[in-house]
């Protein structure tokens, strides 16, 4: 059973569902027991990063997820999920994240020149980091097509790098650390290919 | 490097797709879920709904739809009409809608791009705008393109955008329905404008005119069309290499 966290963050409608179309059992949940008991978690989110991440403090599902992660239970970030990951975020302050990724969350327009337009939407092209393709990627390739909706973006993070994707500059596309992954990008709104990837982490 | 959109709207009455839609390898061509699915296997990166229904009850199908499209398609889905308040965003997003398009609810009440942008982020607020010139300036016209609100239309999106707006479609009622090719000069001055992304609308006729949008504003995002899509005039993916064929980046 695969655990979708609910901390009242986003839309898991579509995630649950395209996971229910590749055959997978997933349950949207807030309960401990549940979350601690699923053979995967999947941190969802969308909104501001300072809300998510108190609401994470707030219901203690934040030290769930870290608790389980660290036993070695595959776990995916999906965009403001993926970030949550992350040390900390500069999204209008500073604010601590769960610490799963070493690097932290940066706005994008730091990074690339004005014409550049802010946030980053639409179907971009993945680039595979590392030595070799992630196991994550096994049913795609490199150079697919997935959907991006984002403002802010992963930083120092070199060494857990699995995939970017070029907006004006590099930028962070999927993270990996062991069982723990990060996708900035929504695989539930990618069509095939975000598909594939779930696919592949149902099978980890 | 981000791929140029290519995205139909439609128009849901009722709970059936409004225009007469004419494909011959599709039975049943007024069933939004049916063209969603359609649109999707033929390579459309997003998908517009507009519910033009009144009625209680033609709201509440138009929500069960959705529901259905966003359990079979998964794709970037955006939703608008009648889009008054928070409410109606939290309505549509629950059964599955990515981005809320907001038109005339935000010349009624401005307030509610910046509340529902910061409740649902920039990303899910979708400023959609009818304009029209008249007397040498660009208006910004309500209630379905029918009544002038006195407002320019550039002034207006910028507006918008700084309240929260994420992205804007821009609708030249000038071009609509004409079928001569998008509105490239008020694009144009939009684009320059703001720095979200811009949706074209309202032209359509060939594929050339996509290529022509393209070629001439390369830093437009998206064309939206609904009428060429729905006659099957225009095949998404037969467009979608022709833009290839003309170095505009798309997803294939």
């Amino acid at each position: 059973m695969i655990a979708i966290v609910d901390y009242g963050v986003g839309n898991l409608f579509s995630l649950s569902s395209s996971l229910k179309l590749i055959g997978a059992n997933a349950v949207v949940t807030n309960d401990v027991e549940l979350i601690r008991k699923a053979d995967k978690i999947i941190l969802p989110g969308v909104g501001a990063f300072a809300d998510a991440a108190k609401k994470l403090v707030d219901t203690g599902l934040g030290q769930v997820v870290i608790d389980e992660a660290e036993k070695g239970k595959p776990l995916m970030g999906i965009c403001l999920g993926m970030q949550l990951l992350f040390e900390r975020s500069f999204e209008y302050g500073v604010h601590e994240g769960l610490g799963l990724i070493k690097g932290s969350v940066e706005p994008i327009s730091d990074f690339v020149a004005r014409k550049y337009k802010i946030p980053h939407i639409g179907w971009n092209a993945l680039t595979f980091k590392g030595k070799e393709k992630d196991r994550i990627f096994k049913y795609i390739d490199e150079g697919d097509f997935v959907y991006f909706v984002h403002s802010f973006c992963g930083t120092g993070c070199d060494d857990f790098l699995i995939a970017t994707t070029e907006y004006g500059a590099e930028i962070t596309a999927a993270v990996a650390n062991g069982n723990v992954y990060g996708m900035q990008f929504h695989p539930e709104k990618s069509g095939s290919v975000g598909m594939k990837i779930l696919k592949a982490f149902c099978e980890l | 490097m981000i791929t140029k959109r290519i995205i139909p709207c439609l128009d849901v009455k009722d709970g059936r797709v409004v225009k007469g839609v004419n494909f011959l390898d599709l039975a049943d061509v007024s069933s939004p879920v049916k063209l969603a699915k359609y649109y999707s296997e033929s390579g459309a990166d997003e998908l517009v709904f507009y519910d033009i229904t009144a009625s209680a009850e033609g709201r509440a199908l138009f929500t069960d739809i959705l529901t259905e499209v966003a359990s079979t398609i998964f794709i970037p889905m955006t939703v608008g009409g009648g889009i008054n308040t928070v409410a109606d965003f939290d309505r549509v997003l629950k059964c599955g809608a990515d981005k809320v398009s907001v038109n005339s609810g935000a010349i009624r009440n401005p307030e509610l791009i910046r509340e529902a942008a910061k409740l649902y982020g920039d990303q899910c607020v979708v400023l959609s705008v009818d304009v029209k010139r008249v007397d040498g300036e660009f208006r910004v016209f309500a209630k379905g393109g029918r009544e002038d609100t006195g407002m320019e239309a550039i002034s207006w999106i910028k507006k918008c955008v700084s309240m929260g707006a994420g992205e804007v479609v821009v609708n030249s009622i000038d071009t609509d329905g004409v079928k001569g090719g998008f509105d490239i000069e008020l694009l144009e001055i939009v684009t320059n404008a703001v720095n979200v992304p811009i949706i074209a609308s309202g032209g359509a006729g060939s594929k050339q005119d996509f290529v022509d949008l393209f070629k001439a504003i390369p830093t437009i995002d998206a064309g939206l069309a609904a009428s060429v899509f729905h006659f099957g005039e225009i095949k998404i993916n037969d467009l979608k290499n022709e833009l290839k064929k003309n170095d505009i980046n798309v997803r294939l």
